[in-house]
């Protein structure tokens, strides 16, 4: 590649190496909000390990006029601050492309590489010169960095200088020692190389109306909205930070300013059995409940999801899915979850899943959540994973609308049941496999028994063959109306192409940008993104009016796929797997390669889907 | 089976208690337990109790796991909800019942599998949490739904009735409970209604987690020669220690105690619980040396039994989180909601 392909102006991806607990989130959220409020689209991928001080973490930044969302898949610009990465980071950078390094200590043979340039800047040393103690100058190098990239890409210093105002309103001391690490750097830069690179950023208008934001925290405002009041959880990497950002959200929005009262129950449990059984007692209860947690507190849980379903308590659970199986890697995404979640628990059971495929619809999705688990009385699953739960994502501005009311669905109080004859829980009065529900403490008439065990449809315990069927055939009539309330899929089929993208997820960015891709060298493909399971009518029509499909996923066994082939009358045949499921976020460049090899006589992907029979 | 309904006829001379209802109006489906099992006797004192507190039958809230004490749960009040959930796991039922709910009663009843064995974690954790709850082990030390299999309380060295002898020691929920910092420990005898009534009705009104472990023989698989969870082993081995009366707000204390005797607990609502000591040499308002004792005469093979330790002014669960006074369930959504306006503010935190 030449050196003028990468004269690219907001196009482009930096990698930034270090160390984990040395303060370089700090340094990388303040490059990242600074080339977001210049105008310009961005994406933030962290690449960290389940640690908590010492182990090598990478923080991604891609620059991107266009606005995609997904991984890049290359790294024009490495900054290079663990020399324990040095080998495998400096092989990782694009030809022609630029690694910045902390030259303190000199590596030419290290990091020698003909087809790139490599910029040193002595960071400990000038750290060491103008900080005192070993802390500061630890964290200050990374400030450095950031001063250094600003001189680089031409980043606007009064951004910086703002948002480090902003991070420090209360420590003002803080502001002027981190800009001073700033400008040591940017000055270093300036002063010693061409800046700015060929590789720069130039201020745009794209990114007003936008929020750089994080599923879990938008999944966590999303139950805030929905009027949660009880939040129980066992801590579990990545969904911890859901719990967090509630606990954060509630503490500042829902104590009485008058009394210092908590409209709110926080309850760390003492796992996921627990945590999952108490979000189901208090919904029985009548509160919005919630937790949130990650495959191994799913594969946990299946016995309650299996009580909760047949005994019809709604709970709304969030399942941020990391890479399985057993603990697998605790900070990579997947999403190898679909399966579980949709069929948890021993005998006949189905959940509702959601699928949101960014924070904002984490966002949205969470208040559906609540709403569709009081209107079927079921639990409701939302399946974010690592990449959108952990990740920073610019997202449209979240909307709220203020005439919002919560669904509670079909519950009955004293008045109307003192209206009955008798109040029976579990009769289809209605004819959509839904009850009415009473809340405890309303009136002796209104009471009933929950149970898991065999009921009859008066809510009293069986052993009777038909009245057992009665129930469980009645839970069908209720799935069926699942499949008409829960969001339909996204589908996009302008390219009018026999071919298309079957997916869910965080796979949609990666997707999205395929597809452009793809059309620019001549194959367009229609898209239909699934947002829920059960599958709503419009998927069975999408996948019966494309000849060849390509289900793209993030897992090794096509769950998507084989959820497709159980749930749908769609020919097996006729669906072909892009599988990724390394751990990192798909990128669209796997997608382009895997379609196109495809489209190829003899392609690789009619062999592996042999395998999968 | 619980599909057979009693009849709800009353007769008039029936007493009534304050709310005006009858015995009859705590009553639940009939029970479908072996004949003289020792949980219908506990199931007729929690009868009794509700009746005698005067609850109204729609706040009290019953949940269970599951085995044949936790069938009971149907078996009395049935103007209450009631939840019976899985194995070892209505602990955590009970924690989110009570967290959306904190103004109704809860009654918690458990047996010594469901709450030694397969939910002993569970069981802990509500201690630690000082949930408010009543919370009975109807302890039989035997699997009775499984055909007698030793629990997880059985003594070492008691029989099985095949023949089988224990050799790991118990798990004793009493000691456990009081090391766990429990506020609110009793055992009783499900043959002692004189006894369990008062405490069932004093565990209502605790304010935190109230243990009862009950005594509550097993005639199918635990009540023969060589087992020390028989009716006979038990009413021998069984050494009242301290009785408790309770005292509700609106009573005098008319009973004629001896000075030193007694002591009146006062709770949270006004009423009082009067300890009456039995056993002259035991404290139960001191932690560790009312263990200690509880443990000396085990090894001796013998069972004090009342309220064996009480602690009032605990910190239950919505004291720690200061939730307000109203239930989280009853909280109108106006006040839940930041509305678009806080939407905003918080959004500006992520430009």
């Amino acid at each position: 590649m030449s050196k003028a392909d990468l004269t690219r102006v907001n196009d482009f991806t930096i990698k930034i190496a270090t160390v984990n607990g040395t303060g370089s989130a700090s340094a990388n959220a303040l490059l990242m909000k600074s080339i977001f409020r210049s105008g310009i689209p961005v994406v933030g991928k962290n690449y960290f390990p389940s640690n908590i001080q010492g182990l090598p973490t990478w923080y991604e930044i891609r620059v991107t006029k266009d606005g995609y969302v997904a991984r890049s898949g290359r790294v024009d610009i490495m900054v290079a601050m663990n020399a324990e990465t040095y080998a495998r980071d400096v092989k990782e950078v694009e030809p022609g492309g630029y690694l910045v390094y902390d030259s303190t200590w000199p590596r030419p043979s290290l990091l020698k590489r003909e087809d790139i340039s490599v910029l040193g800047v002595p960071l400990a040393r000038l750290c060491n010169e103008n900080f005192n103690g070993v802390r500061t100058r630890i964290l200050m190098k990374n400030i450095c960095y950031a001063g250094v990239l600003a001189a680089l890409l031409d980043l606007d210093l009064a951004h910086i200088r703002q948002l480090l105002a902003e991070t420090y309103a209360k420590k003002p001391q803080l502001v002027e020692s981190n800009m001073k690490a700033i400008q040591l750097g940017y000055d270093y830069a300036r002063a010693n190389f061409q800046c700015p690179l060929p590789l720069h950023v130039s201020r745009m208008a794209q990114t007003a109306g936008h929020v750089m934001i994080d599923g879990n925290t938008a999944a966590a405002l999303g139950c805030l909205f929905a009027g949660a009041t009880v939040a129980a959880w066992y801590p579990i990497t990545p969904s911890t930070s859901l719990m967090d950002a509630f606990k954060m959200f509630a503490d500042r929005m829902r104590v009485d300013p008058a009394t210092g009262r908590r409209n709110f129950a926080f309850i760390q449990a003492e796992d996921e059995l627990a945590a999952v059984g108490m979000a189901i007692g208090a919904m029985w209860n009548g509160a919005r409940a919630f937790t949130a947690t990650s495959g191994p507190g799913i594969s946990l849980m299946n016995e309650f999801l299996g009580l909760a379903y047949y005994a019809e308590v709604p709970v709304v659970i969030f399942d941020i899915q990391r890479v399985g199986p057993s603990t697998g890697m605790p900070t990579r995404t997947q999403q190898g979850d679909l399966l579980l979640c949709a069929y948890a628990s021993h005998g006949d059971t189905r959940h509702v899943c959601l699928y949101p495929a960014t924070p904002e619809e984490c966002f949205y999705m969470a208040v559906q959540a609540f709403d569709l688990a009081e209107r079927l009385q079921t639990p409701v699953l939302v399946l974010s994973d690592l990449d959108i739960g952990m990740n920073d994502w610019m997202c449209r501005d979240l909307k709220w609308d203020d005439n919002y009311r919560p669904d509670r669905g079909k519950m009955l109080g004293k008045e109307e049941v003192l209206k009955l004859e008798r109040f029976y829980r579990f009769l289809d009065n209605d004819g959509d496999g839904i009850g009415y529900r009473t809340l405890p403490g309303v009136h002796p008439k209104a009471a009933y028994f929950t149970r898991g065990s065999g009921h009859t449809q008066y809510g009293a315990y069986t052993e009777d063959a038909a009245d057992y069927q009665l129930v469980l055939d009645r839970l069908l009539k209720k799935w069926a109306t699942a499949g008409r309330l829960v969001p339909r899929a996204l589908i996009d089929a302008t390219a009018g192409s026999p071919l298309g993208i079957v997916s869910l997820g965080s796979c949609d960015g990666a997707i999205r940008e395929a597809l452009d891709v793809l059309k620019q060298r001549g194959v367009a493909l229609d898209y239909m993104r699934v947002r829920a399971f059960p599958f709503s009518e419009d998927v069975e029509k999408f996948l019966a009016a494309h000849e060849l499909l390509f289900v793209v996923e993030q897992n090794r066994d096509a769950q998507l796929r084989a959820l497709l082939t159980l749930e749908t009358a769609v020919d097996k045949a006729k669906l072909r797997s892009l599988l990724h499921y390394n751990g990192l976020p798909i990128s669209s460049q796997f997608i382009v390669e895997g379609v196109l090899a495809e489209l190829q006589p003899g392609g690789r992907i009619a062999s592996r889907d042999a395998a999968h029979g | 089976m619980t599909f057979i309904a009693k009849p709800k006829v009353a007769h008039p001379s029936l007493p009534k208690n304050a709310l005006g209802l009858t015995r009859r109006d705590y009553e639940g489906a009939l029970s479908t337990l072996c004949a003289g099992c020792g949980h219908d006797s506990i199931t007729a004192a929690i009868v009794e109790a509700c009746w005698g507190v005067g609850l109204e039958p729609q706040n009290l809230v019953k949940l269970s796991g599951i085995g044949c004490s936790s069938k009971t749960t149907a078996y009395f009040v049935s103007g209450g909800h009631g939840f019976n959930s899985v194995h070892g796991r209505m602990p955590a039922i009970a924690m989110g019942a009570n967290a959306a709910n904190r103004k109704l009663t809860y009654i918690g009843v458990s047996g010594d599998g469901d709450t030694l064995s397969i939910g002993l974690g569970q069981f802990c954790h509500a201690i630690r949490r000082n949930l408010n709850m009543l919370y009975i082990v109807e302890n039989n030390g035997v699997y009775g739904l499984t055909k007698g299999q030793f629990s997880a309380s059985a003594d070492i060295g008691t029989r099985a009735k095949k023949g089988e002898t224990n050799f790991q020691p118990p798990i004793d929920p009493v000691l456990l409970a009081m090391t766990l910092g429990a506020s609110f420990v009793a055992r009783s005898f499900s043959g002692d209604k004189q006894q369990l009534v008062p405490l069932i009705q004093a565990g209502f009104k605790h304010e935190g987690f109230a243990l009862i472990d009950v005594l509550s023989p097993c005639v199918t698989f635990n009540d023969h020669e060589g087992s020390t969870k028989s009716y006979a082993y038990t009413r021998e081995h069984y050494e009242p220690a301290v009785h408790a009366d309770f005292i509700p707000l609106e009573r005098e204390i008319t009973v004629d105690y001896k000075e030193g005797e007694v002591l009146p607990v006062v709770l949270h609502d006004g009423s009082r619980i009067v300890l009456r000591k039995l056993d002259s040499a035991y404290d139960p308002t001191d932690r560790t040396l009312a263990a200690a004792q509880i443990q000396e005469r085990m090894k001796a093979g013998e069972y004090l039994t009342g309220l064996l330790y009480l602690e009032p002014s605990q910190n239950e669960f919505h004291r720690v989180n200061s939730t307000p006074d109203a239930p989280l369930n009853s909280l109108p959504y106006e006040l839940l909601s930041p509305g678009s306006k806080g939407l905003e503010k918080v959004l500006a935190r992520y430009r």
